[in-house]
């Protein structure tokens, strides 16, 4: 890693004019987008320079606990947003417990399963190699369970007289559902698929560049780089399925109903 | 054959009914007074308290689905899940007979759904739910699209499958119409059901 340049605060700073320009830009042309711009800007600094602070902590660390504990509140914190961007769907704290459980199972699975058998770092729980993979890996997954989710509550919501139709005609929840089930699935999915098809022609994907930036060969970039996409691929579609199937057994009940008084008010 | 004990949800105050095979019973009221909520208590759709049995047997010793191929329940604005047609019948074919009877087109299952009318999609419920072969149908204004001569086919359709031991609750507005198909009528205010004393 010879090559790897490092950056200095000045080299930061000349990165930042460039915000404090645009945002003069705004001022002049009364765009009204500054005070946001700036404040984003704001958190972001802050938020990574915590972050690197705790990473370079945990890493010195090298404690099991304390890296589950990491986890753990990252997936915490991913469970929040699901919550927080569903819109009519599913009652808050029933949105939340889905979501967090789902990835929970999802994630850990597929990073314990990737640092394990394919990275294998010693200790295994390495919090430099299982962080940074869990939080690549909890980002889409967060984002596959909160579409799929999203898209099932609101099919449910305009298909209602389908699925009732169905039921009617004596179809359980499982098969009166299973149209809206798809739909859903397929919304969460959609935006890894598109990633795994666009990644190399039309965007070079955050993790290769950054190693590649950091003097790693492009080919070994690669190879890291598929296997994240691999287990982003993986986790999201369990962690989707999960999610989906436990959000149609919430949305029907016991006696094959269609519960739509278990949404929340719009 | 149907019995309902002390039947109640929101909106319905607790009611008791029999139904008999073969009977047909009119049901009438205003707007809102509960005559959906009623059927959709009957076909379990929605949550309710009290006992519905058929033939002696309670709803609740039998999975939902089953409940509800031997109550079919036929809404005022009824659902389709796909665009074609024959997905929403066992056997289409084996419907042409019947289909034609109630006048609709040899042609109607080309079209997709959404572009037949409402007194055709209207029918095409009627006969979707029948195919099932319940013994009891709960309908909901079944002819309330329909122009003379198509009510007629379906009430003609429908005294005949009651001839062959189907019960019948019937949601209808027009009261001529009540006098005609219906053995007993009830009439439901503010969820409250009665039976009208027939003169």
């Amino acid at each position: 890693m010879s090559e790897f340049i490092r950056l200095t605060p000045l080299d930061l700073g000349l990165a930042a004019l460039l915000l404090l320009g645009v945002a003069v830009l705004s001022l002049l042309l009364q765009l009204r987008i500054e005070a946001k711009l700036l404040v984003a800007a704001l958190r972001c600094t802050l938020q990574l320079a915590l972050i690197g602070l705790v990473l370079t902590k945990l890493f010195e660390l090298l404690s099991p606990w304390w890296t589950g504990l990491a986890a753990l509140a990252m997936i915490l914190f991913a469970g929040r947003e699901i919550m927080a961007r569903q819109e009519g769907g599913l009652q808050r704290l029933w949105a939340y417990g889905i979501g967090t459980t789902s990835m929970l199972l999802a994630a850990s699975l597929v990073t314990v399963f990737a640092l394990t058998t394919q990275v294998q770092p010693q200790p295994w729980y390495d919090p430099r190699y299982a962080l940074p993979l869990l939080g690549m890996i909890l980002g889409n997954i967060l984002t596959g369970i909160s579409l799929g989710l999203q898209r099932l509550t609101e099919g449910a919501r305009q298909q209602r007289a389908g699925i009732e139709a169905q039921l009617c005609l004596g179809a359980t929840r499982r098969s009166a559902m299973l149209p809206i089930t798809r739909q859903a699935l397929t919304t969460a999915l959609m935006p890894i698929i598109n990633s795994l098809a666009a990644t190399g022609l039309v965007s070079l994907p955050g993790m290769m560049t950054g190693q590649i930036l950091a003097g790693v060969d492009p080919i070994e970039a690669v190879k890291y780089q598929l296997l994240i996409m691999f287990l982003i691929a993986g986790g999201t579609t369990l962690g989707a399925v999960i999610a989906v199937f436990a959000g149609v057994y919430r949305l029907t009940d016991t006696r094959d109903r269609l519960r739509l008084d278990r949404l929340a008010e719009r | 054959m149907l019995s309902v004990r002390h039947l109640a949800r929101p909106g319905l105050e607790p009611l008791s009914f029999d139904l008999a095979a073969g009977e047909c019973v009119a049901l009438r009221g205003p707007s809102g007074a509960g005559k959906s909520l009623l059927l959709r208590a009957l076909a379990d759709l929605d949550p309710s308290t009290g006992e519905v049995l058929l033939d002696g047997r309670e709803r609740h010793q039998m999975a939902a689905c089953a409940w509800r191929r031997l109550v079919g329940y036929v809404p005022a604005e009824p659902g389709w899940w796909s665009d074609r047609l024959a997905e929403h019948f066992l056997d289409w074919a084996g419907q042409a007979g019947p289909a034609r009877r109630l006048m609709i087109p040899d042609s109607t299952a080309e079209r997709p759904v959404r572009q037949l009318s409402t007194g055709e999609r209207q029918r095409l419920a009627l006969l979707r739910a029948m195919e099932r072969g319940p013994k009891v149908l709960l309908l909901d204004e079944p002819t309330g699209p329909l122009d003379e001569e198509a009510t007629a086919a379906v009430e003609a359709m429908l005294r005949e499958k009651q001839g062959n031991g189907l019960a019948i609750l019937w949601v209808t507005h027009d009261r001529r119409q009540a006098e005609r198909i219906a053995d007993r009528r009830f009439y439901i205010d503010r969820g409250r059901l009665r039976e009208e004393v027939l003169a």
